[in-house]
């Protein structure tokens, strides 16, 4: 099998198995690329349809083009959308100024937190993927949080052959991480193969590309001239910084994600 | 396709150091990996550890102990490799299993100076009891014994010896220091006496495992679905092939039908076949009931086995022990069933290959043979013939406890000699050598052992 096929089969095995043991089903769509190839995916896992429903966390922050991609793609797809905002924390001041962390935490963490517990969520499927930064790389595909959406890191129970987690207490919810296996060419390559729509921010104009997409605030944009696929794809192959150096509050702190992600980030 | 490679070893042999080093030296870590190492070094003023590539957990860096198993992606001319690194402490034993579950081969790591300790063993037998044979040994921290070329050849004796018990030879023994690099990348001057490959070259000296897709069909049901007017019965290939046509035979029950379609969701996905590895969904003739874990075979192929009673490898991870009359969730590919231990056959001391005797519970890190009973028959295959239907795995409550894999489908004489001998280890006072003779579904005789004892058990109505 080819590599990109591999990959291909095993998320959308993960995606069914996710489908059939964890009653109530979510997927967070960040408007990134990962998270909109994790749409593509579960197309062709349920031969076109959509059996659960997509979720994005507005910070009312994100770079206004994403917001008018998403409302465009959820209604071309046909696409049951949540979108939650975290409006108390915003009524009350929060923002970057507060400390990034915080914010973070606020506007991205406890929305997350309040939609899994407004909707009842069993299992959220998530973008998220190992090369992506330190803490992501140990995470299961399967991974649990507990009812306070807790991620117990240092007591991850093993994972073996395709064997998932799929028995915990009511009140505890799954992670799925279909693409825990992808690299960040993995999906710059799939993206090119299957011709997936995706947001033309990640594309170069006047110099500048973002490689990572985040709150406005908080996202900066590199220096490239990759305006197509293919230039994207030779750019990665050679760049030497890390895909999330553009996001500040990865640099807030040396455990930035693993804090954040302890506490239920994403 | 790429190969995946677990890195194992006791604890502070240098496991994550040595794959650190290999990742620096290649250039293959994930970008911005080393400048954030180098910003903690610097941050905490202790020195730069390529260990910290891959141990990222704070408790991970300031331990300086590996705790969780790692992922990391790195390719070589000849083809891509997932590196696995596991820790090698006993009491997360569990991660290293989950890390090289997914191995098709090994590097065992053995420190020069402390020589092969506890669980540089019981890791050798965990990758024997998962079926990798592709091993290399690293005898590892040579700076520190002065590159003696003694020292290497006593260690790698040593393992040898325990590894052949095993069954497990190892396709070479290769002296390295993780920490100056010695043989890792490239062959090192201060090992002039070692004739063999550096560990990079060694890597692409690995055989390719054995297609799956020349083995018969083993096609386990994931789901059925019904989204519109196509009834799908959805699942990935383990093994084999499948195309519209073809005749096929579905067990445990074994009820026949014609494979009509391969569905597809855009026309760029369609196909005329699927293959082993592939997740792909089937339209079928007679549309009877199909329940996820049943096994899609191709008629006139080999079967798989049908049975409700299970000889099995088993290694128990579970804080409580594995006990008789307790009842577990036995996952095997999609399929799940209520499971009991039926006997032990033995329990291993993994690091010491020792029988343990006399035992009526299987504990945390115990590796065990064992008669698994079914409360349904289940479809599966030997290990040996087909992983991926031949391994399973115990869940406890809410947890995977344990795993195995699949010795045998236990015959009713089987279950039976089983019986009674579990009979004779918990009512007779009785140390020594048995053996239960069962013939024509009646238990026989009982060598070396009286008649008057035999009498007995007949009339407990084994």
């Amino acid at each position: 099998m080819e590599h990109l096929d591999k990959l291909e089969a095993d998320s959308i095995y993960i995606l069914r198995e996710a489908y059939k043991k964890l009653g109530k089903l979510g997927m967070l769509w960040s408007i990134g690329k990962d998270s909109t190839v994790l749409l593509w995916l579960t197309q062709k896992a349920f031969y076109g349809h959509s059996p659960f429903p997509f979720i994005h966390v507005d910070t009312k922050r994100k770079i206004p083009a994403m917001i008018a991609y998403r409302d465009k793609i959820a209604q071309e797809w046909g696409l049951e959308l949540i979108v939650h905002t975290n409006q108390k924390a915003i009524d009350e001041g929060m923002g970057p100024e507060k400390g990034r962390l915080a914010c973070c935490k606020a506007l991205k963490t406890d929305a997350l937190k309040e939609v899994v517990h407004a909707y009842g969520f069993d299992g959220l499927i998530v973008g998220v993927r190992r090369d992506e930064e330190g803490s992501r790389s140990k995470e299961r595909v399967f991974s649990e949080r507990q009812a306070d959406d807790a991620w117990d890191y240092a007591n991850q129970p093993p994972e073996l052959w395709n064997q998932f987690k799929t028995d915990f207490p009511k009140g505890h919810h799954i992670r799925v991480h279909p693409l825990l296996a992808w690299n960040e060419i993995d999906i710059w390559e799939y993206i090119r193969r299957e011709n997936i729509p995706i947001i033309d921010l990640y594309f170069a104009k006047n110099g500048k590309r973002y490689r990572s997409l985040g709150c406005a605030c908080c996202t900066g944009q590199i220096d490239s001239t990759a305006d197509t696929l293919d230039k994207i794809i030779e750019e990665l192959k050679h760049t030497k910084t890390g895909e999330r150096a553009g996001r500040k509050q990865d640099q807030e702190d040396s455990y930035a994600m693993q804090k954040l992600r302890k506490e239920g980030y994403m | 396709m790429s190969l995946n490679i677990v890195v194992v070893g006791h604890v502070d042999h240098g496991k994550s150091t040595v794959l650190g080093r290999l990742l620096y030296d290649t250039r293959s870590l994930p970008l911005g990996a080393v400048e954030k190492v180098k910003k903690i070094a610097h941050d905490t003023g202790k020195p730069f550890e390529y260990a910290y590539l891959l141990d990222a957990f704070e408790e991970e860096q300031q331990q300086g102990i590996t705790i969780d198993t790692t992922q990391i992606q790195f390719a070589t001319r000849k083809r891509d490799y997932i590196i696995i690194d596991a820790p090698g402490h006993k009491e997360f034993l569990k991660n290293m299993i989950s890390g090289a579950a997914n191995a098709q081969a090994a590097l065992l790591v053995v420190d020069a100076k402390e020589g092969v300790q506890e669980q540089s063993k019981r890791h050798g037998y965990m990758l024997s009891l998962l079926g990798i044979r592709a091993v290399y040994v690293l005898i590892n921290k040579m700076d520190l014994v002065g590159y003696d070329q003694h020292t290497f050849n006593d260690v790698a004796h040593d393992m040898k010896e325990f590894l052949a018990s095993l069954g497990v030879s190892p396709l070479a023994y290769i002296p390295v220091s993780g920490l100056e690099g010695d043989n890792i990348a490239q062959l090192s001057p201060h090992t002039p006496w070692y004739k063999g490959e550096s560990l990079l070259a060694a890597l692409d000296l690995l055989p390719e495992g054995r297609e799956a897709t020349e083995k018969p069909l083993r096609l386990p049901i994931q789901d059925v679905y019904k989204f519109d007017a196509r009834r799908i019965i959805a699942g990935r290939l383990e093994a084999g092939t499948i195309e519209p046509g073809d005749e096929i035979a579905i067990y445990p029950a074994g009820r026949t039908t014609v494979v009509t379609a391969l569905p597809h969701w855009r026309e760029n996905d369609k196909k005329t076949q699927a293959i082993a590895g592939e997740s792909t969904g089937i339209q079928v003739r007679d549309e009877f009931f199909n329940k996820r874990g049943e096994i899609i075979t191709k008629k006139g192929e080999k079967p798989p086995l049908v049975t409700r009673s299970l000889r099995a490898s088993l290694f128990w991870l579970g804080k409580e022990p594995l006990l008789f009359h307790r009842k577990y969730k036995l996952k095997l590919a999609t399929a799940e069933v209520e499971a009991e231990l039926g006997a032990i056959v033995k329990i291993i001391d993994a690091a010491e290959l020792k029988k343990q005797e006399n035992r009526t519970e299987i504990r945390q890190n115990d590796v065990a043979e064992v008669v698994l009973k079914l409360k349904e028959e289940i479809a599966c295959d030997l290990f040996t013939e087909c992983p991926a239907t031949g391994r399973f795995v115990l869940v406890d409550g809410y947890d995977v406890a344990g795993g195995g894999i699949v010795l045998a489908a236990e015959r009713e004489d089987d279950k039976l000699r089983e019986k009674t001998m579990k009979y004779i280890m918990e009512h007779l006072p009785y140390n020594g050598e048995l053996t239960v003779i069962v013939e024509e579904g009646k238990v026989a005789r009982l060598e070396r052992v009286e008649k008057e004892v035999f009498s007995g058990l007949d009339g407990a109505g084994i």
